[in-house]
């Protein structure tokens, strides 16, 4: 660790390091400040334990898992995200993951848009076998929902994952279409969609706040999940979205197989950040 | 979280207005304003650090300082820096035979798309492109640009979605092409993180059994401070000769560009502004520019 061999503080290097794992250049200043403020000689453990006890502070305790709801209607999750993210992969592997704790799982493929996009969600249902619901090319992805819902209510299924296609969240009427997807769902059973689920990408730096802010925005999340932090990425972004937003995270993905992925721990995350 | 660049300079500068006195302060004070604007858009630390020492000098010339808007006058001068620098040397693609373009990237990147978008604009060009795909990892991935080509009408050359050995497609793929009326060919491979050792390797086999005359590493522009590790790890590997930035057509202030361009001294080419086939064009450093310096 970089931080921790380094003999002098050199202020500037360290403001580095922790935007170098994306904390921000907010949470950075916060850091870096307390730090000069302690007014004596800074140690490397000063500058770890600093970080890591802000980054705990902001942080929400750990989520317990996704429950089946009590009125015996699905539980249903919408998954969102800008293009790439790992939507469609993280969809596949929170089912089997679900399925694997004795629930009952559908998911829809909501993405009518990219090229294979069903496709890519068939294979992967096939591989963790769970059934999926698709609808006609082109179809509306909100008719898809509706009809996947339908479906998941009279085959009594516990749990229903929505993946929809990648947006940027500065078009409009993609934001639109989700708050239709939202209100489609709200048809069958008001209380759904339950859980509202943003993916990010941990290679991405300042601009996931500024994803999850407007995807908030049009469908109020609740939930996150990092992807790819088997990469470089250290997904610091989370602690800005979670202090902004009150996004929590809950599960994060670590590959590209299904069993790479699992719930969010916030003491792994701040040990492994620093 | 900050004021636009211009904003804070506007600042740091207005003590100087009114006697016209430039102290030490003001001028560091500018400059790291100018620091946090490169790492609010996410351009890394050093490359930063890097590029304002560069500028320095000529940022902080008498005729800056004499300047009636000293602040202004020294946006400009980064911002003509950074157009240059991001658009230096940048050559068409060379497109001699036995043409062969090879696209990676991390996962997602958008590289499939790109593949297709480059092989529509090529054929718009009057040149005959073929497209390849070689990502035997991601689901339906074969499919996906199966479809993308159908829709731009090009040919394709699919394996066996079985098929594991990505050398072995590649064989077959030169062999399916000189049936083709084809003059070049674009490959499209499996996403992949830059950090792992086993998927690069097998990338470096690939490059090394086709040699392509282009190798373009796609890259999604709203990555953040991996930027540098990204551009370093493909380029060590397979030798990268030019960069496109995709996802332009969102908000992301896109640093990494500075950071990759500067790391590996490689060109951008095209930029992506979109998901349909048509979003793409020629890479625009001045637009750049001003997007990183935010104004
Ligand atoms: N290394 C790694 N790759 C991942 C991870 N999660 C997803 N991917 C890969 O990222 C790429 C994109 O994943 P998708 O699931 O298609 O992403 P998406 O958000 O559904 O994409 P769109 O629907 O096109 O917006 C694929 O190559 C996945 O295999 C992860 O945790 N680690
Ligand atoms: N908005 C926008 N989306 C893009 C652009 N380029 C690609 N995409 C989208 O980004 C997502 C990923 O694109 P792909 O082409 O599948 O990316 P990839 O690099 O081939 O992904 P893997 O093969 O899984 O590594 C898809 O949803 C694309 O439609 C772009 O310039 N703008
Ligand atoms: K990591
Ligand atoms: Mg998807
Ligand atoms: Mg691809």
């Amino acid at each position: 660790n970089k931080v921790r061999n380094r003999a002098e503080i050199d202020w500037e290097e360290l403001e580095a390091d922790l935007i170098g794992a994306d904390l921000g250049a907010k949470l950075t200043m916060t850091i870096v400040d307390e730090l000069q403020d302690l007014g004596r000689k800074i140690s490397a453990d000063d500058v770890v334990e600093t970080a890591k006890k802000h980054i705990a502070a902001i942080l929400p305790e750990d989520l317990a898992d996704l429950q089946p709801r009590e009125d015996g209607l699905p539980h249903v999750i919408l998954m969102v995200g800008v293009n790439g993210t790992g939507k469609t992969t993280s969809t596949a592997k929170l089912a089997q993951s679900l399925k694997k704790q004795g629930h009952s799982v559908v998911v829809a493929a909501a993405d009518t848009f990219r090229a294979a996009a069903v496709e890519q969600l068939e294979v992967w249902a096939d591989r963790v076998q769970i059934p999926v619901v698709k609808g006609a090319p082109n179809a509306d992805p909100s008719s898809v929902c509706y009809k996947a819902h339908q479906q998941a209510i009279a085959t009594g299924a516990q749990f229903l994952i929505l993946d929809t296609a990648g947006r940027l969240h500065t078009r409009h009427n993609l934001m639109a279409e989700l708050e239709k997807i939202e209100r489609t769902i709200g048809k069958q059973d008001p209380s759904a969609p339950h859980t509202k689920m943003i993916v990010v990408d941990a290679t991405t730096g300042g601009n996931a706040l500024q994803q999850a802010r407007e995807f908030n925005k049009a469908i109020a999340l609740d939930s996150l999940v990092v992807t790819k932090l088997d990469g470089s990425g250290k997904g610091g972004i989370i602690v800005s979205i979670y202090q902004e937003l009150q996004i929590a995270p809950r599960y994060i993905g670590m590959g590209e197989e299904a069993h790479q992925f699992k719930r969010f721990k916030k003491q792994e995350f701040v040990e492994e950040i620093m | 979280m900050f004021n636009s660049l211009s904003d804070s300079l506007e600042n740091a500068f207005k003590n100087l207005r009114g006697d016209g006195k430039i102290s030490e302060k003001n001028i560091s004070d500018a400059l790291r304003e100018v620091r946090l604007a490169l790492l609010e858009a996410d351009v890394d630390f050093t490359v930063a650090k890097k590029f304002i020492a560069n500028v320095k000098e000529q940022a902080l010339g008498e005729k800056v300082l004499k300047s009636v808007k000293p602040s202004e006058q020294i946006v400009k001068i980064f911002h003509d820096e950074l157009t240059t620098l991001l658009g230096g040397d940048n050559e068409p693609l060379d497109l001699t035979p036995p043409a062969r373009i090879m696209m990676v990237g991390l996962n997602g990147a958008g590289k499939t798309t790109t593949s297709a978008k480059l092989a529509a604009r090529l054929k718009k060009e009057g040149r005959r492109p073929l497209l390849v795909a070689c990502d035997l990892y991601r689901p339906a991935a074969i499919d996906q640009l199966a479809t993308l080509a159908k829709q731009i009408d090009v040919p394709v050359y699919t394996p066996d979605p079985s098929e594991t050995d990505l050398v072995k497609v590649a064989k077959d793929a030169l062999k399916w092409a000189d049936g083709q009326n084809g003059t070049l060919m674009i490959f499209d491979t499996a996403g992949r993180q830059e950090i792992d050792e086993k998927l690069i390797g097998e990338l470096k086999e690939l490059h090394q059994f086709l040699s392509p005359k282009e190798t373009l590493l796609v890259a999604d522009a709203a990555t953040g401070q991996q930027a540098v590790s990204v551009a370093s790890h493909f380029d060590e590997a397979v030798g990268i000769t030019g960069i496109v930035l995709t996802k332009l057509d969102g908000d992301a202030r896109g640093g990494a560009a500075l950071s990759m361009r500067t790391i590996t001294g490689k060109p951008i080419k095209y930029a992506g502004e979109g998901e349909k086939i048509e979003d793409f064009t020629e890479f625009h450093p001045e637009r750049m520019a001003g997007r990183i310096l935010d104004m």
